[in-house]
């Protein structure tokens, strides 16, 4: 049976199964119809013109794994900055896991979105917020809505900023062979208020995983979001990650994603700026090899005057890797005086190694600053020269300039710990020891 | 300790340099002047191993041992140094990381473990204090943003850091007002020794004021076609390059 029939056939099953709101209950209904409607996306869409999802499609996915106890935290410390104070929102197989997380509810709520579709308590936050900027024209957005279970839920009370970061992971064991996770995740942060997120999607099997997440994250007058997506998985894990931002007055965004790892990575990056005065920082850092594929597609889309947002987004590509970054910046009439740049480098290692850069500016204010810039080159041979002529031979050199690439992007990590890991993580990528973090 | 003999090198096919012979001693300076364009900065370069080159004939022996089929690095290991003209800028790399990296990749094929942070420091410390080097400098990105003086005079530290036994300086003066002239100067003297052999590389003679050379050699068009001491520096500043130029096909 195909992917998508068995899905659709999944789903009487799946909604009998989980008492919920009736609200709730009819968005689903509305969404399976919806993603019957869509399906999958294919190349012949533009937005995936360069990513084939073919290859993970092709797989026979449980979509109802059993509950998984037997993980130890010893198991999975690696994977979670374990060096910091956090809460910790730990989810197995798409089943959250009470003994390995951290949660709260001291004037921030940090808990499942299981509860939080059912209690009501959190009614007027799912009303108010739940699958309202989810944008209905993607058969994915509609799969991961009609089948939303589980997921973080967290919400910031207005005036009140998160104490520590909150990590949030979703482990994969793929127990039953292959395995599709649908995370879905809804994070509100009242007005002047303040919070960390990390979040990480980490297969812990060699079976193969198939991860279609969609976040939404709404972002209140003068509160500070500051988000960190950490891809590091293992070349039998192939994730999507639907993730949108809105933005009110004076708010401001950060979003890092580091993409190393996982067989095919599509980050559908959507920020809309509903306020004036906000600001958006989206970056990257994606380094992969072998056949590994990482798509960035990312929206901006200003709708208020006086905001900024800055993307910055670095690849390096070995081997037969391939890159896809499709940068949308979408102004309003409306956006008057808004500053939007976007800059896209590319460093290809070897000659098989593709990336496809996209930016596409729609302007339709008259009083903007906007800039875009892309490029894909090799090593300078003059700096390699430098460096060699210093003693360092010729891989540590490469190593170094790579790091120095990509060292702009880490400049604005906020969290000391991430950026040592990071640093470490690139290091192991190119293979040398430096001796010493940037 | 250099012992250059008949070399001539390529770039892309074109001949730059058409027969050089130059010998160099322990605790020797040379200079080597010449009009734009004669390759002296291509001398450096193939000393140092730029890849871009071709040697096409002749050879280099440094202490003995013959250079052409060693990597830049392995040179730089032998105690090979050449302070660039244009000095490279490496954003994201500050200069206290660049020196540990350079410093232990010297130590490691000496067979030597990493030089421990505390005397590495110190070290830093002591040779940016020679160069009149700010504290804050050292932190910050690889010659990025800095003043051509500012550059040259790191390249300089970073000479004193290592303390290689041939430093090569391709126009180290250029683009210095006569202050940083001095501080690179008296940072250079003061590495001078018995041991230690300094190849300058200058357009004019300003340097060879404050960094005295024993040999002056003049370059035209790919060849040494004079040597003295230092009084030819003084007589190609009054004169020129015309009168030493061989003669002209007419």
């Amino acid at each position: 049976m195909e992917l998508k029939d068995k899905l659709l056939s999944s789903f009487m099953a799946f909604e009998e199964a989980f008492d919920v709101d009736t609200d709730i209950h009819q968005l689903r209904s509305d969404a399976i119809k919806e993603f019957e409607t869509l399906g999958f996306p294919s190349k012949k869409d533009e937005a995936w013109k360069y990513t084939s999802l073919n290859s993970v499609l092709k797989h026979d996915y449980s979509v109802f794994p059993n509950k998984e106890d037997a993980i130890d935290y010893k198991d999975i410390k690696k994977y979670l900055i374990h060096d910091i104070d956090s809460y910790k929102l730990i989810f197995i197989d798409g089943i959250y896991s009470s003994h390995l997380s951290q949660t709260t509810h001291d004037k921030i709520d940090v808990c499942l979105m299981s509860s939080a579709l059912s209690k009501s308590k959190y009614k007027p936050i799912i009303e108010n917020y739940f699958n309202k900027i989810v944008p209905k024209n993607s058969g994915l957005n509609a799969l991961n809505t009609a089948f939303s279970k589980e997921g973080a839920f967290i919400h910031i009370h207005d005036n009140k900023s998160a104490d520590m970061p909150i990590q949030i992971i979703n482990f994969s064991t793929g127990n039953e062979s292959a395995l599709l996770v649908q995370p879905r995740n809804l994070i509100v942060v009242g007005e002047n208020s303040q919070v960390q997120i990390i979040e990480r999607h980490q297969s812990l099997t060699d079976h193969p995983v198939f991860t279609n997440s969609v976040t939404e994250v709404f972002v209140e007058k003068r509160a500070i979001v500051d988000y960190y997506k950490i891809q590091n998985d293992r070349h039998s894990a192939s994730l999507i990650d639907n993730t949108f931002v809105e933005q009110k007055e004076e708010s401001y965004c950060f979003m890092h994603t580091f993409s190393f790892g996982g067989k095919l990575t599509r980050n559908n990056l959507n920020f809309y700026q509903k306020g004036e005065r906000s600001e958006s920082t989206l970056k990257g850092i994606t380094i992969i090899e072998d056949k590994q594929h990482v798509d960035h597609n990312t929206l901006v889309h200003h709708t208020s005057p006086n905001c900024e947002s800055h993307q910055d987004y670095k690849g390096i590509f070995a081997e037969n890797s391939t890159g896809v970054f499709n940068g949308r910046v979408l102004v309003d009439k409306e956006a008057q005086k808004i500053n939007a740049f976007q800059s896209n480098n590319n460093i290809l290692l070897d000659d098989k190694a593709t990336i496809n850069s996209k930016p596409q500016l729609e302007i339709f204010a008259d009083d903007v600053k906007c800039s875009h810039g892309c490029t894909i080159g090799q090593l300078d041979e003059e700096s390699l020269f430098y460096m060699r002529s210093r003693g360092i031979p010729l891989k540590e050199a490469r190593a170094l300039l790579m790091y120095a690439f990509a060292n702009n992007v880490m400049e604005s990590v906020k969290i000391p710990e991430i950026k040592k890991r990071i640093t470490h993580q690139i290091a192991l990528k190119l293979g040398v020891n430096l001796g010493f973090d940037l | 300790m250099l012992k250059i003999k008949n070399l001539q090198a390529n770039i892309e096919d074109k001949e730059i340099l058409k027969g050089i012979n130059l010998e160099i001693n322990p605790g020797e300076v040379h200079a080597i002047m010449g009009p734009n364009g004669s390759g002296k900065s291509t001398l450096s370069s193939v000393i140092a191993g730029k890849e871009e080159y071709t040697m096409t004939g002749g050879e280099i022996l440094f202490e003995g041992e013959d250079l052409s089929e060693l990597d830049p690095e392995e040179r730089a290991h032998k105690g090979i140094f050449l302070s660039f003209q244009y000095p490279v800028e490496i954003p994201g790399v500050s200069v206290t990381n660049f020196m540990k990296a350079s410093i232990n990749a010297h130590r490691k094929a000496q067979g030597l473990a990493d030089m421990p942070a505390k005397d590495l420091l110190k070290m830093i410390r002591d040779k940016s204090e020679l160069l009149e080097i700010d504290r804050k400098f050292l932190s910050r990105s690889l010659n990025q943003g800095f003043s051509g003086g500012e550059k040259k005079r790191n390249e300089i530290f970073q000479m004193a850091m290592l303390n290689p036994k041939l430093a090569i300086l391709d126009e180290t003066d250029s683009g210095l007002d006569i202050d940083a002239l001095k501080v690179v100067a008296n940072g250079v003297n003061k590495l001078r020794s018995a041991d230690n052999s300094v190849l300058l590389i200058t357009h004019y003679q300003r340097l060879l004021d404050y960094i005295v050379p024993d040999f002056v050699h003049v370059m035209v068009d790919g060849k040494i076609v004079k040597s003295g001491t230092k009084e030819l520096a003084y007589e190609l500043e009054e004169r020129g390059y015309d009168w030493v130029k061989p003669e002209k096909t007419v």
